[in-house]
């Protein structure tokens, strides 16, 4: 039904469309046209389009709630709890559909006829409405045609409009994050106080699970403590970082200042490939070589090594970070202006002594902008903890313990059915408000200072 | 000079020398990484693209078969009993087991080996009543086995394949009744519980779906987007929120998305879990960001001259924008938007909140059928326990690998053909 109608005032966009420029050429024998002849085609086409493509989308969003509260009304005076009001208008829904196997009741089944009676008002409605706002629109645009108004005034402010709402697209993503995340965490917060989760010491979600009922308050405050995840979170980021940054901020170095055209036109997009490999891809080297290699040489140093270490995850994880560094610092550095370095030889310095003496500084603020950001990356990965560390929150600062992060432990909560209600559900989208702030934090501060380093020299 | 000077210089000059060493190191160790790396997965994926089978004989025998009719139909193939004939034609390869024992040579093929005889015979009614040779996959031990990837010398305790199975395939292998062939199968076949039937094509048609749905969801807003910003916007503060906006959205993690994704598009939205319509829209709000900033780039690095002329010429500014600008700015739009879904083309995370981790043994036909993507998949196969799937991993990210590289080729290419240089 609502393809068909979608289908429908298409076609008749298109048909406006041919039906205008025709129009326009009519006119044109007898008076002076104001535009090409197809933005009359355009202008037709859009009035036919728009108001009513608009009015759809408004009424199959609001359709559903609307239905739904005159099912509900019914069932007011029951008392019923929310979840329960719910469950009843999935059955009702279930049985109009015909796909309910449960037990039929009068009152269930006189709401399932309600409710397939009230779409069929609402369907015909949205049609005659539909209809009644094509054919509304569609005149009053045809009566601007035949006048000869202005016509490519009009198309463009709508096509310019129709660009503002699409550069809306991107903060609607934002806001989608946002509502999405606290919707959740409110009612997780709800359940367990904010200080237990930001200062409590135990993660062990999976304790609370209690078939049927509610879990025990005293369960749930030591169950959601994610001080482990934090501090494994940045553990190995630090770890990562311990191998991304001497390695990239050297090789930036290099073929910043060193290195010849060719060298420097073949290394970097080879090394550039190391940040194009899939996260997936890696969490399967660390898991299956590097973990069991690092266990190997703890084992023959005489060192108990868990076959899921942080050391292993934090060090592939490095390695998948020193493009950032690298491509970052590299680019920083050769900004820095040729007579700060023409100075500097002058003086007499060797090259060495000019790029730790006076280039290094000079980029700082750029380089510090980009292991920033490699820092927000590592804390933000997921898959090369979720298999390679190992699954439990330890609160350990042995990087060859098992560890775990808030990205990894969001996974293990959401991976299979979830079960929304449950504070275990509710805790993952509590990790991630705190995963978004921290790395919003991180990124605000990078770009801030990148910028006020560009500023700087360009 | 003085010595004390000359002692100087040389320790300035080995400085020199030492601090361009940890350069060289340095990249030498971010490239040897990139080396380990490429030559782990290959010398372990390569062998999956083999496939082990073995040879035995079936007889078609009419009365096992519980065929009738004296010139069966398709249909009476098609529903005949081949329990039994296909048993038959495995014990057959040691006739003298006793039948208690006769599991360990069943084990040794796939346990889908009933339909494969049956395919045969479909294929060739007239071998009915004859008694033919036939090529039977062969269970993932023995197939690891056969590669070599299996140690034969642990205690026979251990190990998945017993001694008496061991002698079947070195008997077997000598007569050459063992084969290897190229893996079409792997290719063909959607995701299964045991690793000598499993294949990509499930998940490879789930990357696919997410991808296109992807494209189709942030390629026209982030280059309307673009344009706005580039071309339109007055320089105020909203403008300026939206910008930084895009920017942080750029550096959000993924798995945030994947929360979006599973708060908003499953429990408000009520789309259907676990299929690639959502995950590829998770995608796309995904690559939105990455998108605009190559479009506007773009947009930017078409000189003003060319505005300039339109503009002098009488076309309006919206004209001037959809007529000259925004066609100079395509190639680099578009290579953008390609490295953009090579990364979409890579996650994992997202996917696996939205549900793209279910058991799918099908292939998905439509954008709303239940599927996994490749990278899922490697994650999936890699939490397996069994040898066979170790190799299967390796394969799969190669062509993940395989598929990225030409993406990124692909966006090269138009970004060199078509780009016009100014200047």
């Amino acid at each position: 039904m609502n393809l068909i109608l979608v289908t429908f005032i298409i076609l008749l966009a298109f048909t406006s469309y041919y039906f205008g420029r025709k129009k326009a050429l009519v006119i044109q024998s007898s008076q002076r046209l104001t535009a090409l002849p197809k933005f009359y085609g355009y202008y037709l086409a859009a009035w036919c389009a728009a108001p009513a493509l608009i009015i759809f989308a408004l009424w199959s969003v609001f359709e559903p709630s609307i239905v739904k509260t005159f099912i509900l009304q019914d069932y007011t005076d029951q008392n019923l709890t929310k979840n329960e009001l719910q469950l009843i208008y999935t059955k009702v829904k279930a049985l109009a559909a015909g796909t309910y196997t449960g037990n039929i009741t009068n009152f269930l089944d006189e709401s399932a006829n309600k409710y397939i009676q009230l779409k069929g008002i609402a369907n015909s409605a949205k049609v005659a409405i539909i209809l009644a706002i094509l054919i509304f629109s569609l005149s009053f645009a045809y009566r601007s045609v035949q006048k000869n108004d202005r016509m490519r005034e009009p198309v463009e402010i709508f096509l310019k409009w129709v660009l503002f709402v699409a550069s809306l697209g991107a903060v609607l993503v934002t806001i989608g994050i946002v509502f999405s995340l606290l919707f959740e965490a409110i009612r997780f917060f709800q359940a367990v106080k904010i200080f237990d989760f930001i200062f409590g010491t135990h993660w062990y979600p999976a304790k609370t699970f209690v078939r049927d009922g509610q879990p025990d308050p005293e369960l749930m405050k030591d169950a959601f403590g994610a001080v482990p995840l934090f501090a494994g979170t940045f553990f190995i980021a630090f770890i990562a970082m311990c191998v991304a940054i001497p390695i990239g901020l050297l090789s930036g170095i290099y073929l910043s200042e060193y290195a010849g055209r060719g060298v420097r036109k073949y290394a970097k997009p080879i090394i550039e490939i190391l940040a194009g490999i899939p996260t997936v891809v890696y969490g399967f080297f660390a898991a299956l070589t590097v973990g069991p290699f690092v266990k190997e040489i703890g084992n023959a140093m005489g060192l108990e090594v868990s076959a899921e270490s942080a050391l292993a995850a934090g060090a592939v994880m490095g390695v998948m970070i020193i493009p950032f560094i690298s491509s970052l610092s590299d680019d920083v550095m050769t900004a820095v202006p040729q007579n700060l370095r023409d100075g500097s030889y002058a003086m007499g310095a060797t090259k060495s002594e000019t790029v730790k003496k006076v280039i290094f500084p000079a980029a700082l603020p750029g380089i510090v902008g980009s292991i920033l950001l490699a820092v927000s990356r590592a804390v933000g990965e997921t898959m090369i903890v979720v298999m390679a560390s190992g699954l439990a929150a330890n609160l350990t600062m042995n990087p060859l313990e098992s560890t775990s992060t808030i990205t990894a432990q969001i996974v293990v909560i959401l991976i299979g059915d979830q079960q929304f209600g449950d504070p275990k559900t509710q805790s993952a989208f509590a990790l991630g408000i705190s995963l978004f702030i921290v790395t919003l934090l991180l990124n605000v501060i990078a770009l801030s200072v990148v910028k006020k380093y560009r500023e700087k020299y360009e | 000079m003085n010595s004390f000077k000359k002692n100087l210089l040389k320790k300035r000059y080995n400085a020199e020398r030492r601090f361009q060493w940890y350069g060289k190191i340095a990249i030498g160790l971010a490239l040897s990484f990139l080396a380990v790396f490429m030559f782990q997965i290959f010398s372990k994926g390569y062998s999956a693209f083999q496939k082990t089978w073995i040879v035995t004989e079936v007889h078609y025998d009419k009365e096992l078969l519980l065929i009738d009719a004296e010139s069966p139909s398709k249909d009476d193939l098609e529903n005949a009993d081949y329990y039994d004939v296909a048993y038959k034609a495995m014990t057959s390869l040691d006739p003298g087991l006793p039948e208690e024992e006769d599991r360990q040579l069943i084990q040794m093929v796939s346990y889908k080996y009933e339909a494969e005889v049956k395919d045969l015979l479909l294929k060739n009614p007239d071998y009915l009543g004859k008694i033919v040779p036939i090529k039977l996959t062969a269970s993932d031990d023995i197939d690891q086995v056969h590669k070599g990837n299996y140690p034969r010398d642990i205690p026979e305790k251990n190990r998945r394949v017993n001694d008496y199975q061991l002698q079947i395939y070195d008997m077997l292998n000598e007569r050459g009744d063992i084969l290897s062939e190229f893996n079409i199968s792997f290719f063909t076949n959607p995701d299964s519980r045991e690793a000598e039937l499993a294949g990509i094509a499930s998940s490879f048609m789930g990357t696919v779906f997410s991808i296109l749905v992807c494209l189709a969801f942030s390629f026209p807003v982030a280059v309307l987007a673009a344009i706005y910003l580039e071309e339109f916007a007055p320089k105020n503060k909203f403008t300026d929120f939206i910008e930084v906006n895009i920017n942080n959205l750029a550096a959000v993690p993924s798995i945030v998305f994947g929360l979006l994704g599973l708060g908003i598009l499953l429990a408000v939205f009520n789309l259907p879990r676990s299929t690639p319509l959502v995950g590829g829209i998770t995608l796309s709000l995904m690559t939105l960001p990455t998108i605009i900033i190559a479009a506007r780039a773009s947009l930017k690095a078409v000189p003003p001259s060319i505005r300039e002329a339109a503009l002098a010429m009488g076309a309006s500014n919206m004209q001037t924008t959809m007529h000259h600008t925004v066609p100079l700015s395509m190639p680099g739009t578009l290579s953008g938007t390609i490295i953009g879904l090579a990364q979409a083309l890579g996650e994992t995370a997202p996917l696996i909140l939205i549900g793209m981790v279910a058991f799918v043994n099908t292939i998905p036909g439509t954008p709303v059928d239940p599927a996994a993507s490749l990278p899922v998949q490697i994650y999936i196969w890699s939490e397996s326990a069994e040898r066979g799937f170790v190799e299967k991993v390796s394969a799969c990210i190669m062509v993940l690998l395989a598929f990225l590289i030409l993406m990124n080729l692909a966006a090269q290419i138009v970004r060199h053909k078509f780009e016009k240089k100014w200047s």
